[in-house]
């Protein structure tokens, strides 16, 4: 069991080589040198041709910068609040689509891409509809009877089932020549949507988000235990199980908006990330979020450079997920899931 | 051995006052009247669906009685905030499993919540507490054990543990020997008379009359949602008292000095499947602790 301050440096410098090979690879590939002397130019520590600059510049920071920043937003929110989840809902194999953010974010979508075709609209559309299938589950938990686990599943369950009905709908309605195409593949998932702007937009949210869901580290092993011995230990259960649930809906339905659907990441980075470090929530979350981005990262990496076309990223995470976590369930200690 | 948290409040004391519940339209509890005080261990003894489990859980202030009060120290529990009330009272609940390995001292630290809120990290101080319980526990080897691939007996020790570090004077459990082999819950049992003898009070719902004769110094007798009687384990747990809250006709056997030590059923060829333990109990439903 890795601890401290080398497991912090271990991950931090593995973020950075995921990093440095996503910016470097791609149609135009570049050395680590090339990105090195651009950093310095960029700097002014170095001179460097203009045209080359130029060049340079069109490359990383215009072409790869926002997807690099995209996949590690993705990959850290996703991997953070599977693993809140997890712990919130004393279940090792739930994800961030419990509640049904992903439905919603995806019906949400769906009906932006039919009403107009403009991408802003599609994104804004699909995380307020992300946050709206899990409100809906929420309260039919409420009417049901409350914040208890079985309650919150079983809203999730139906608000699922309801949103993906009615993105059948949407579908069923759309033109199959252009509009239903678009909709598949946005379902896919992908991060060449990646637009600066929207990053600035929602890094510094999601990054607050990531950071909350941490500080509740403590609170979610106790609420591992079981909602009366976590109270006994004084802490407020249903407040914190709905903290939880929406900042964690927050941040899984901007993702949806980066990078449309990407599955998986959610359920088996924290998978990976326990069997690193153990289950202490305040350890694991951030190791979550570290590993969720080069995950993605290296997953994207992958997409761009594997075949002529880019595969959509939704794809290979499901595809790369299994062997993953084959090898994890096989290294699984006793207890474990 | 230290007790590195809080001073022993002397006067502590947890009361319940004409306690009334009802669970899903069935009066479960009507007037309970309840003291416990440090030093004792306090066995509640009753049919399944007597309400042991419902009294415990008002004791806890997990659920609010429907009229009546219980309060701590004069103050009614509902007054206190949870983290408050976490620094008097600890639930240690049957043995149970964690989805995930947390190490027994991790699930040890947790003890230390109440002291150092939701959002602090727990500092080296507690960490040591932790260690110190665990030691005290005589299970100070298994601190970075998974807690899921230690011993149910083990695992009882370390929730024991947990309460100690919350700091809490007042332990109060759900039939904690169910689940352990024979020895364990003798030890256990000893266990709960050196905790109260050290200042301690414990209030325990179990099955086994005869594990009271053996470790309580205190038995209530709940019998159809009311306290039927209130004593030393002698007085109260009698073969009449037995056969009037179990409808199980028994016979004591007596040590040499004169106190009852076993009860054995007397008519066990005389009894059919159809009386056997449902007999005058509609619904066994307890609510889960």
């Amino acid at each position: 069991m890795r601890r401290g301050v080398p497991w912090t440096a271990f991950l931090s410098v593995l973020l950075v080589v995921a990093v440095l090979a996503a910016l470097s690879v791609g149609r135009y590939p570049l050395r680590v040198k090339d990105i090195a002397d651009f950093l310095l130019a960029a700097a002014g520590l170095k001179q460097m041709p203009k045209d080359t600059y130029d060049l340079l510049y069109n490359v990383i920071v215009q072409i790869r910068l926002p997807r690099v920043l995209s996949a590690v937003l993705v990959g850290a929110a996703l991997a953070t609040s599977g693993g809140a989840y997890q712990a919130v809902f004393r279940n090792p194999l739930v994800s961030p689509e419990l509640m049904g953010v992903l439905a919603g974010a995806a019906f949400g979508a769906a009906i932006a891409i039919l009403a107009s075709g403009n991408w802003v609209v599609v994104q804004a559309t699909a995380f307020v509809m992300g946050v709206v299938a899990v409100a809906v589950a929420v309260g039919i938990a409420q009417l049901a009877g409350g914040a208890s686990i079985i309650m919150l599943v079983l809203g999730g369950v139906i608000s699922g089932t309801l949103f993906t009905a009615l993105l059948s709908i949407a579908k069923f309605a759309a033109d199959p020549g252009n509009k239903l195409p678009a909709i598949e593949y946005w379902l896919m998932g992908s991060l060449s949507l990646a637009d600066i702007k929207v990053i600035r937009w929602v890094v510094a949210p999601m990054a607050l988000g990531i950071v909350a869901l941490t500080g509740l580290g403590r609170a979610l092993d106790a609420l591992s235990m079981g909602d009366d011995e976590a109270r006994t230990l004084g802490v407020p259960v249903t407040t914190v199980r709905y903290s939880v649930i929406a900042v964690a809906t927050l941040i899984s339905a901007a993702t949806v908006s980066l990078a449309g659907m990407i599955g998986w990441v959610g359920l088996i980075i924290p998978h990976v990330a326990r069997l690193a470090i153990g289950p202490g929530n305040t350890r694991l979350l951030p190791t979550s979020a570290c590993l969720g981005a080069v995950f993605l990262l290296a997953t994207d990496s992958v997409s761009r450079t594997l075949y002529n076309v880019e595969i959509p990223i939704g794809i290979l995470t499901a595809l790369f997920g299994v062997p993953v976590f084959l090898l994890v369930v096989r290294r699984a200690r006793k207890g474990w899931i | 051995m230290s007790v590195s948290e809080s001073v022993m409040p002397e006067s502590l004391e947890l009361l319940a006052q004409e306690v009334h519940f009802a669970y899903a339209g069935r009066r479960v509890l009507h007037g309970v009247n309840l003291t416990v005080r440090p030093g004792e261990v306090l066995s509640l003894l009753g049919a399944n669906g007597s309400g042991k489990t419902t009294l415990l859980r008002l004791l806890l202030g997990l659920s609010k009685p429907r009229s009546g009060v219980v309060s701590l120290n004069g103050k009614p529990l509902t007054h206190y905030p949870r983290r408050e009330l976490a620094q008097y009272l600890a639930y240690v609940p049957q043995t149970h499993v964690t989805p995930f390995p947390y190490t027994v001292r991790e699930i040890v630290v947790l003890g230390r919540l109440p002291h150092t809120g939701l959002v602090r990290s727990a500092t080296r101080r507690d960490h040591h507490i932790a260690m110190e319980m665990l030691e005290r526990m005589g299970i100070v080897d298994l601190a970075e054990r998974p807690y899921t691939e230690i011993s149910g007996g083990e695992r009882q020790l370390a929730l024991i543990a947990r309460a100690l570090a919350q700091g809490a004077h007042i332990l109060i459990m759900d039939e904690p020997v169910s689940g352990l082999d024979y020895g364990n819950q003798i030890r256990f049992l000893a266990l709960l008379r050196g905790l109260a003898a050290d200042g301690y009070a414990i209030v325990k719902a179990t099955h086994h009359p005869e594990h009271t004769l053996l470790a309580s110094t205190r038995v209530a007798l709940l019998y159809d949602g009311a306290i039927l009687l209130d004593g030393p384990p002698a007085e109260v747990v009698t073969p009449s008292t037995i056969q009037r809250i179990y409808h199980v006709e028994v016979s004591a056997f007596y040590a040499p000095d004169g106190d009852a030590i076993a009860f054995r059923p007397s008519a066990m060829n005389q009894m059919h499947v159809h009386t056997l333990c449902w007999h005058e109990n509609r619904s066994a439903s307890e609510a889960p602790i």
